[in-house]
């Protein structure tokens, strides 16, 4: 019973913040509403008995993905009403196309005949002495280790993008060539000036090596 | 009255259709869009874990995990566009992005 409650709590908080998400008009607060979107999801894989995963969803989604969000929607000065034009047109259609896949999918999922019971042989069955953490981490460190491999490589193509896409090499600043430095020796750091006898020189600009860079 | 696998999927719909919805509405707005492709990713993650739970097989929590990173890996880099092409245009409305148009 108490299950059931907290089902229909998460499940209908879920929603509603998710209708939110896409319904707001300031988009600080679609992004925070996201958040509370994760937040109910993450209580429903509780539920599941999938305490790993809702915690990754707390942690890699509110941790990280929703700050880095709010970063880029405060870092960027974009006028978001300007951006809300059309919004109504754009409703009609967005409205047809969402109620149509809404009622066949709940069609589909309603439909008392469609075989939604238990499969015959899963292929990894749930241990049931250990915890969900340490059976997830048993599969996937043995029959899923290329995958969970290949997961790594996507993450760190997909932080080297980010990366490279951002960077800006501002010009006309003074940075530290470390190469210059190193190979900087008497030839070149050492400049004998002739000067004539009861004459004087103008001396000429201090080389550094940065300068020379 | 206890919850079945039915009701789960019923709640991914809607998190689903939302997504949709959304991307429908905010159709400028690449931001929303972005947001509404992680609402559709988080009710493809339910479905995926509510199988998982009432097939007793691990293996739909393991598929979970990838999409997590997978979606995670597309929003950085979605972002980090967004920023870029800012940076050039200094909007970041969806028409105007045609540069690359033949």
């Amino acid at each position: 019973m108490a299950s059931a409650l907290f089902f229909y709590l998460f499940a209908v908080l879920a929603v509603a913040s998710g209708a939110s998400v896409i319904l707001t008009k300031n988009p600080v607060h679609a992004v925070l509403f996201l958040i509370l979107a994760f937040f109910n999801a993450a209580g429903l894989f509780v539920l599941l008995q999938a305490e790993f995963l809702a915690m990754l969803l707390v942690i890699v989604y509110v941790g990280a993905v929703s700050v880095l969000f709010l970063f880029v929607v405060m870092m960027l000065d974009v006028d978001f009403a300007e951006l809300k034009a059309g919004f109504i047109k754009n409703a009609k259609v967005g409205a047809l196309i969402g109620g149509v896949v809404l009622v066949e999918l709940i069609a589909l999922f309603g439909y008392r005949g469609l075989a939604l019971s238990p499969v015959m042989n899963p292929s990894a069955p749930i241990p049931a002495n250990i915890t969900n953490t340490r059976a997830l981490g048993q599969i996937l460190y043995t029959n899923y280790v290329y995958y969970f491999q290949g997961a790594g490589l996507i993450l760190l193509v997909a932080m080297i993008g980010a990366i490279v896409l951002t960077l800006k090499h501002r010009q006309g600043v003074k940075r530290q060539s470390i190469s210059a430095q190193v190979a900087r020796g008497p030839a070149t750091g050492l400049e004998v000036i002739k000067v004539p006898s009861g004459g004087s020189v103008i001396p000429p600009a201090v080389k550094h090596p940065e300068a020379a860079e | 009255m206890t919850i079945g696998l039915g009701h789960y999927l019923v709640v991914a719909a809607c998190l689903f259709t939302l997504g949709i919805f959304g991307i429908f509405l905010n159709r400028k707005n690449v931001i929303v869009i972005l947001l509404s492709i992680e609402l559709m990713l988080l009710a493809v993650n339910i479905n995926l874990v509510a199988f998982s739970h009432f097939n007793g097989d691990l293996v739909g929590q393991v598929f979970a995990l990838f999409v997590l990173t997978v979606a995670a890996a597309e929003s950085a880099i979605g972002l980090a566009i967004m920023v870029v092409y800012f940076r050039n245009r200094g909007s970041i409305a969806v028409e105007d992005i045609n540069m690359m148009k033949g």
